[in-house]
């Protein structure tokens, strides 16, 4: 170091190279998490309409076995984490501080983890029956966005897909629940994507994994040779690099027209967690009751990728994994875009990457001091989808929010966070653009 | 086990690396570090005169700074150290024997009117250490024209006697005082102001190495580049603007060079003579006052290099780089109007320039 950290560490053209944090948890097998003494289940874990128990209190329930189905098209089942007893259907505490309705499950340790499950063979379904199925499984994008995986594997008719993208990148900085899903999992992985494609209709597959996973890239490579449909391409490390814009633009050199989906320009997008379940549960019969998450962070005793049931309260993982005593901060998520948790009786949920505990050390400090803008130009190098953060900002300070929307495509930005983090004036961008953002969907509606 | 103290925070909850992104009093404070050699240099070049001017213009400045700081009920903005860049850009622009009372009253000007008025640091349209220097070539047009030559013995003894006139008077003439100090053939003119006026060239290694006659800061044409490759390799100044003016400077004298090589200067001797390289390292990359879309930056830095050479060839003047700055200032928030850059998922020209209540 000396001298040359002296000199700014290069940044990518458009996005940044945060401090990347992953050696603390990328050689970590996969472990399994215990039974939390209750479960909290929330319904609307997904983006859609919140599921419909069919459970009674006071109901036993088995692991494995559906105790909430889904309420329309958006919309998937839930599935018991453990076996034990429907101790409340109520509203409950959720991560972002709001209140959710839920199934609380009374779990009966030391019960089989046997999971309840009706085998099939993918092969004698047709798309129609497959993508049923995958609604039954209760499957969602386990990247963090949390959409159905049915209604996103559902392409319309008139729309023609060539290509299915697999995101492999885990850009967010702590999260290696990808990589390890990556190593670990292969063989459900690439049936994953066998699925995906023949629900698709997609020709070939092309999966996007970071450069700096090289043992992921190799492993896959390896296992591929013989399916040339599916190929593996090695893409440069930098955030936002997994963002679903980015990576297309990377791949396949094409845009997302601004307002419009990815299957317009032909191509579909899955991430590689979301597939690996997939390729599991639609072979097994079974529903998606744990997930890997990354549990990591410089508060962290025993940091590493757990399979974590889904509905276990965030302070029961913090127990089980041991934490220092200066923590200030539970993230949900990756440090860029995760939710801060309001409270340790919030549940982990299908959507959850990873769980970070943050010292004082490692978070943004609040009280950084705030400048004028000088208009230095670095969030413009660094927005990833050539926004204009600095014009945005501006006009935020004015409460000009519908201009913003108008004239700087305020609606196209996805909150990933470059501009906040490189800003030398320490100016809450981000922050700002979420509040215009709000205003303007309370002006609309 | 004792439960953690949790706080919620919205994201990004990621601590910037901090040498990506140093802060804006650290950028500033680069500058600073940046132009001191330069200073320092002017010191020695031309004595006790030249420190006491910077000196002073640095009192004026970070005192017109506070008293606006005051007025405006602002925090205190001294310590963010912009003022002390407009206070030593200012008094490098200035000539070795510039009257004291005279660069105070610039460095009021510079503040006031260049800074304060606009809202301070982040709102002003134009450099505020240019907007003072154009207030001093408007009201003491003899004193930012009376030159002095540079290296004079005894100069870390003995003033310059413009330096010390009192307030509110004129310099006395400072050509009979030359005429006992100065080498032979010094004609008390800058090198621009020999070549436009007498026809005389001066050779390009002088001006590169700084020893010529000119206000404090444009001498060494080689230092600056130094100093200005210093924030360069830091990433703390935007090398498209100094890259783009010195190009057109040197494409567009060229050619005129090669049209009549007996009429015009050569491209050597205006990129290193005058203010040029301070002026498009340290002013025109001022950032609050120049464009920050990619093709805009070139746009900018063309402008001021076309406009620089105008000025210096047709027009009265010898020196052109404060104003064609000042115009490329001017010219800089239209010019980020027209080259908003294509943001992803649209087509270029689709969505520009529409109209509020539009739709697309």
């Amino acid at each position: 170091m000396g001298l040359l950290s002296w000199f700014r560490p290069s940044a990518p053209r458009h996005g940044i190279h945060p401090d990347d944090h992953k050696a603390q948890t990328c050689g970590k097998a996969i472990r399994r998490l215990a039974f939390a003494p209750r479960l909290i289940v929330p319904l609307g874990q997904h983006i859609g309409k919140p599921s419909k128990p069919i459970v009674r209190v006071g109901q036993e329930v088995v692991r494995g076995e559906c105790i909430a189905e889904a309420d329309g098209f958006v919309s998937v089942a839930l599935h018991a984490p453990a076996s034990g007893i429907v101790e409340a259907i109520e509203l409950r505490q959720m991560a972002r501080g709001d209140v959710g309705q839920a199934i609380v499950i009374r779990v009966c340790q030391g019960d089989s983890q046997q999971t309840l499950g009706s085998p099939c063979d993918p092969d004698t379904l047709d798309s129609k029956a497959l993508l049923e199925r995958i609604q039954q499984t209760g499957l969602v994008g386990l990247g963090g966005a949390a959409f159905p995986t049915h209604v996103k594997l559902a392409i319309k008719p008139e729309q023609q897909v060539d290509t299915l993208l697999v995101n492999g990148c885990e850009c967010e900085p702590y999260l290696t629940c990808d990589h390890r899903s990556m190593l670990e999992y292969s063989a459900d992985l690439i049936l994953g994507i066998e699925l995906a494609l023949r629900i698709t209709g997609a020709s070939r597959a092309i999966i996007g994994i970071e450069d700096n996973k090289p043992d992921a890239i190799a492993k896959l490579r390896d296992e591929l040779t013989h399916k040339p449909w599916i190929s593996v391409r090695s893409v440069p490390s930098f955030y936002p690099q997994g963002a679903e814009k980015v990576l297309l633009k990377t791949l396949l050199g094409r845009e997302v027209p601004s307002g419009g989906l990815m299957v317009e320009v032909g191509a579909t997008m899955q991430n590689v967690g979301t597939l690996t379940q997939l390729g599991r549960l639609l072979t097994r019969g079974e529903g998606l009751i744990e997930r890997v998450v990354t549990v990591a962070g410089p508060g962290v005793e025993r940091p590493g990728n757990y399979l974590i049931p889904i509905g276990t309260p965030v302070g029961f993982v913090l127990e089980q994994v041991g934490f220092h005593g200066k923590t200030t901060e539970l993230v949900l998520g990756g440090p860029m875009m995760g939710q801060s948790v309001a409270s340790l009786d919030a549940p982990i949920t299908k959507g959850s990457s990873g769980l970070l505990v943050m010292d004082e050390a490692a978070v943004m400090e609040e009280q950084r001091k705030s400048y004028p803008c000088i208009k230095c130009g670095e969030c413009v190098r660094a927005c990833p989808l050539h926004l204009n953060p600095k014009e945005l900002g501006l006009l935020a300070a004015k409460r000009e929010y519908e201009l913003m929307a108008e004239r700087f495509h305020l609606n196209d930005c996805f909150e990933c966070g470059c501009c906040t983090l490189v800003c030398p004036a320490s100016i809450p961008l981000v922050q700002h653009f979420r509040v215009a953002k709000a205003v303007n969907r309370e002006r609309v509606a | 086990m004792s439960k953690p103290q949790i706080e919620l925070r919205s994201s990004p909850h990621l601590r910037p690396r901090l040498r990506q992104t140093p802060s804006v009093d650290s950028i500033m404070r680069n500058v600073v570090y940046a132009l001191l050699p330069i200073c320092a240099f002017a010191v020695y070049r031309f004595g006790i005169s030249a420190l006491a001017l910077i000196v002073t213009v640095l009192a004026a400045c970070l005192l017109t700074e506070a008293l606006f700081n005051h007025l405006g009920k602002r925090a205190n903005s001294l310590n963010d150290y912009s003022a002390v860049i407009t206070a030593l850009l200012l008094a490098l622009t200035l000539p070795p024997g510039f009257p004291l009372w005279m660069g105070a009253v610039s460095g009021f000007i510079a503040i006031a009117l260049g800074k304060a008025m606009f809202g301070g640091l982040g709102y002003n349209l134009f450099n505020p250490a240019l907007v003072g220097r154009a207030f001093a070539q408007a009201a003491f047009p003899g004193a930012i024209t009376s030159w002095t030559p540079a290296g004079v013995e005894g100069r870390f003894i003995e003033f310059i006697p413009g330096t010390l006139t009192l307030p509110f008077t004129r310099p006395q003439e400072v050509s009979q005082w030359v005429e006992t100090v100065a080498v032979d053939g010094f004609t008390g003119a800058t090198p621009l102001a020999l070549q436009k006026f007498a026809g005389e060239a001066t050779a390009a290694t002088e001006l590169f190495t700084g020893m010529v006659t000119g206000s404090l800061g444009e001498t060494s044409a080689l230092l600056i580049l130094l100093c200005g490759l210093y924030l360069i390799a830091r990433r703390m100044m935007d090398w498209r603007i100094p890259a783009g003016i010195l190009i057109t400077v040197a494409l567009v004298s060229g050619a005129f060079y090669l049209i009549d090589p007996n009429q015009y200067p050569d491209p050597l001797f205006m990129l290193f003579s005058g203010g040029l390289m301070l002026g498009a390292m340290f002013m025109a990359s001022d950032m609050v006052a120049s464009p920050v879309t990619p093709l805009g930056v070139w746009i900018y830095a063309a402008l001021i290099g076309i406009i620089t050479v105008m000025i210096r060839l047709f027009a009265g003047l010898p020196e052109g780089v404060m104003y064609a700055i000042l115009l490329g200032n001017a010219a800089a928030p239209l010019i980020e109007q027209l080259t908003q850059p294509r943001a992803y998922g649209h087509t270029r020209g689709r969505t520009r320039g529409r109209k509020r209540g539009d739709q697309a």
